[in-house]
C-alpha cells in the first residue's frame, strides 16, 4: 500500500471519503424532501429533482471522460456519441413500451414508423421490448463502437489532436446518420412521448424517485470502478501512458491493449449515463450527437479538475448549475461564458476547481 | 553465429531520407558478455539500439535475438522477450514516485486485467527494496520522480532496467551527469550484472569504458570501425584518425 498512500496521504483520503459520502447523502435526500408538503420549509420542488437527476447522469459521463482523458491522456471529443447511443437504446425500449397508446394506435409500431409507412418492425428493433436486453444494448453498443474505433486508432498510433478530431468526426457522422428517416430511429424528431418504464408511469413521483436513485447508485458504482482502476497498478500504467507512452512500450506493456481496455470501459460508462438520462428528460434526438455536446462534457472535466475523479463530478455539477442559471438569467451569454470559463481554467486553474482545495489529492 | 550468440546484427542498414545512419553494420554479442560501444556523435549508436528494440525498422539486414527475428516485433513484444533498454535521455515517469516507477518496471504480467488485480507481494517488495538500495534511492522511494536530480534520474532508469530482469541490457550513455564516484559505482554494477546477462553499453567517457574492462566496438558513420580491447582500439590508427580528425 505504501506506493499509493505516498501520493495520496492518509488524512486527506479519509476526509475526501467523508465529504463524498456526505454529498451522496445530501443528494439521496432530494427525492424524499420532494415528498414533504409544499408548505414545508424543507420542501424541494419537482424541478430540482428532475434537474439534479439529470446532472447525476452528466457526472457519470464526466467520470468516463476523465478516466480516458485525465488519467490516460486520450482526449476523446466524441464521448457524447457513446452517451447518445446508450440513450437511444433506452429510448427504443421506452418506444416499444408505448404499445397501442401511440397517436396511431398501432399495437407494435412506434408512431414515426406508422407515419413513414413501415410494414413491420425492423429486425434491429426486435428484443427491445425487454428491459434487460435494452439495458444490455445500452452498454454493449457504445462498448463495441469504442472497441472498433479504439482498435483502429490505437493500433495505428493515432494520438493527441488527431484522435480528438477523429472522435469529433465520429460523433458528427453519427448525428448525420441519425437525422435520416430511413435509419429507423425516428429521424430528426428522435423518440419522445414515453409512457412508462418497468411498470411505472414516468410522470409519477415514484418513477422520478426510482430513476433518481438508480442514477445515484450508478454514479457511486461508476466512481467505485474508476477508483479501483486509478489506485491499482493499472492506474499507474495509465498515468505513465499519459505522460510518456513510448517509454511504457519499452517496458513491455502493450499500450494499445491498455488504452483499448480503458476506452471501452469509458464508453460503457458513458452509455450507462445516457440510458439513465433519457427516461428522466423524456426525449432523445440526434442533437445529442452534436459535436458541441462532447466538447461541453470535456469542459466540465477541465473545470472540475481532470485526473481527479472528484474533479470530474464537481465539474459536471458546477458547470451545469451555472448553465441552468445563466440560460434563464441571460441565455445569450451561455456560450461565451462556457468558452471564457474554459480559457480561464486553462490559464489560471490548470488543476481545476478541486485544485483549489487540495494540494495533492490525486495525480 | 555460435550457439551462445544472443544478439545478432548482420548487414543492417538504416536510411533516413537518403542518409545512412547505419551502414551494413554487423555485430554479435555473446551470452553473458559485457560489450562497450564507442564512437563519435552521430555514429549511429543510438540508432542501433532503436533497431534492436523495435523503435526503428531497418531498411535492410538481419536483427536476431537468439533465433527470433526482431524486425517483425513491436517494442512491447521485444521488451517482454527479455531486452531492456536505458535511454540516453533518461525518461522516468514524473507523476509517479520512485517506488512506483520501479514497480511498473518490475517483471510481471503486463495485461490490463493482470495490472488491475496486481498486489505487491512480499517477494516483489523486497526485490524493489533491494534495487532501491542498489541505486542509492532508498531515502527517496516515496518522492515523485519529477523532483529528482539528473544523476538520480539516471540511477532510477538503471533501476527500472534491473527490475525488468532482462537477458540483454542495452544501456545508452549511463554516466552522463554522474560524479566520478557514481561513475565508478555504475561500472562495478554493470560488470556484476554481466556474466548472468548480456550487457551492451554505449558511452563517450573512455575512463568509464576502461573501467568496464571488456571488448570494445568502435562505430563510425554507421558501421564498425574497429573492435578489440580498449588498448587495441585506442592504438588503432583508423580510430585515432577519426577521433583526432574531429
Ligand atoms: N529519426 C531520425 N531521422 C533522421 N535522422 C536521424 C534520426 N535518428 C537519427 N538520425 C541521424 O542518424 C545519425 C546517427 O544518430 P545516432 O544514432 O543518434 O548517433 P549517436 O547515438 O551515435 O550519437 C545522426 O546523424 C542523426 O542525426
Ligand atoms: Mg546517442
Amino acid at each position: 500500500m505504501s506506493a499509493t498512500t505516498a501520493t495520496l496521504p492518509a488524512q486527506p483520503r479519509v476526509t475526501l471519503r467523508l465529504v463524498l459520502w456526505g454529498a451522496v447523502l445530501v443528494l439521496a435526500l432530494i427525492p424524499l424532501l420532494n415528498q414533504l408538503p409544499e408548505t414545508s420549509a424543507l420542501h424541494v420542488g419537482d424541478f430540482i429533482v428532475s434537474i439534479t437527476g439529470k446532472w447525476i447522469t452528466y457526472a457519470i459521463l464526466a467520470l468516463a471522460i476523465d478516466l480516458a482523458w485525465g488519467y490516460t491522456g486520450i482526449l476523446s471529443l466524441g464521448h457524447g456519441a457513446f452517451f447518445a447511443l446508450g440513450g437511444y437504446a433506452m429510448g427504443m425500449h421506452l418506444m416499444r413500451l408505448i404499445g397501442p397508446r401511440g397517436a396511431y394506435g398501432h399495437p407494435t409500431l412506434p408512431d414515426f414508423m406508422v407515419f413513414l409507412g413501415y410494414p413491420e418492425l425492423p429486425w434491429y428493433w426486435l428484443g427491445f421490448d425487454m428491459f434487460p436486453y435494452a439495458f444490455f444494448m445500452a452498454l454493449f453498443i457504445p462498448g463495441l463502437l469504442a472497441l472498433i474505433v479504439g482498435y483502429l486508432a490505437f493500433r495505428s498510433r493515432i494520438t493527441g489532436v488527431y484522435l480528438s478530431i477523429l472522435t469529433q468526426a465520429l460523433t458528427y457522422a453519427l448525428m448525420l446518420a441519425f437525422f435520416r428517416n430511413d435509419m429507423g430511429f425516428g429521424g430528426n424528431n428522435g423518440f419522445t412521448d414515453f409512457k412508462e418504464l418497468l411498470g411505472m408511469a414516468l410522470t409519477t413521483p415514484l418513477a422520478r424517485a426510482v430513476l433518481f436513485y438508480a442514477s445515484l447508485v450508478a454514479l457511486v458504482g461508476s466512481y467505485w470502478i474508476c477508483t479501483r482502476i486509478s489506485v491499482s497498478k493499472l492506474g499507474r500504467v495509465l498515468v505513465a501512458i499519459r505522460d510518456a507512452e513510448s517509454r511504457v512500450r519499452f517496458l513491455g506493456y502493450s499500450t494499445t491493449q491498455v488504452k483499448l481496455f480503458v476506452f471501452v470501459i469509458s464508453a460503457v460508462l458513458a452509455g450507462l449515463a445516457g440510458a439513465l438520462y433519457v427516461p428522466q428528460v423524456g426525449i432523445i434526438n440526434p442533437g445529442e450527437f452534436s459535436p458541441g455536446n462532447s466538447i461541453e462534457a470535456v469542459i466540465w472535466v477541465a473545470v472540475g479538475g481532470r485526473g481527479t475523479l472528484v474533479g470530474a463530478v464537481v465539474g459536471a455539477f458546477s458547470v451545469n448549475a451555472l448553465k441552468t442559471w445563466l440560460t434563464t438569467a441571460a441565455p445569450d451569454l451561455w456560450l461565451f461564458a462556457l468558452g471564457g470559463l474554459f480559457v480561464a481554467v486553462t490559464l489560471f486553474l490548470p488543476r481545476g476547481l478541486v485544485g483549489l482545495f487540495s494540494r495533492k489529492v490525486e495525480k | 553465429m555460435t550457439s551462445h550468440t544472443i544478439l545478432y546484427l548482420d548487414d543492417v542498414s538504416v536510411v533516413f531520407d537518403g542518409f545512412r545512419a547505419l551502414n551494413n553494420l554487423s555485430l554479435f554479442v555473446d551470452q553473458g558478455e559485457l560489450r562497450a560501444i564507442i564512437g563519435p556523435n552521430g555514429a549511429g549508436k543510438t540508432t542501433m539500439m532503436d533497431v534492436i528494440t523495435g523503435k526503428t525498422r531497418p531498411s535492410a539486414g538481419t536483427v536476431k535475438f537468439r533465433d527470433t527475428d526482431l524486425t517483425l516485433l513491436d517494442e512491447a513484444a521485444i521488451a517482454t522477450m527479455g531486452i531492456g533498454r536505458k535511454f540516453q535521455k533518461p525518461t522516468v515517469f514524473d507523476a509517479l514516485t520512485v517506488f512506483e516507477n520501479l514497480e511498473l518496471a518490475l517483471k510481471a504480467p503486463r495485461g490490463p486485467l493482470a495490472c488491475l488485480r496486481w498486489t505487491l507481494a512480499g517477494e516483489a517488495r523486497s526485490r524493489i527494496e533491494k534495487t532501491l538500495e542498489e541505486i542509492g534511492l532508498t531515502a527517496r522511494a516515496q518522492d515523485r520522480a519529477a523532483i529528482l536530480s539528473h544523476g538520480q534520474r539516471q540511477w532510477l532508469e538503471i533501476g527500472m532496467l534491473l527490475m525488468q530482469d532482462p537477458e540483454l541490457l542495452l544501456v545508452d550513455e549511463p554516466v552522463a551527469g554522474m560524479t566520478d564516484q557514481e561513475t565508478e559505482h555504475t561500472a562495478a554494477l554493470l560488470r556484476r550484472i554481466a556474466g548472468t546477462r548480456s550487457v551492451v553499453v554505449v558511452e563517450h567517457d573512455l575512463e568509464f569504458v576502461r573501467a568496464l574492462d571488456c571488448k570494445v566496438t568502435v562505430l563510425c558513420e554507421g558501421s564498425v570501425l574497429s573492435e578489440g580491447t580498449i588498448d587495441q582500439v585506442q592504438n588503432d590508427p583508423k580510430v585515432v584518425e577519426v577521433y583526432l580528425g574531429r
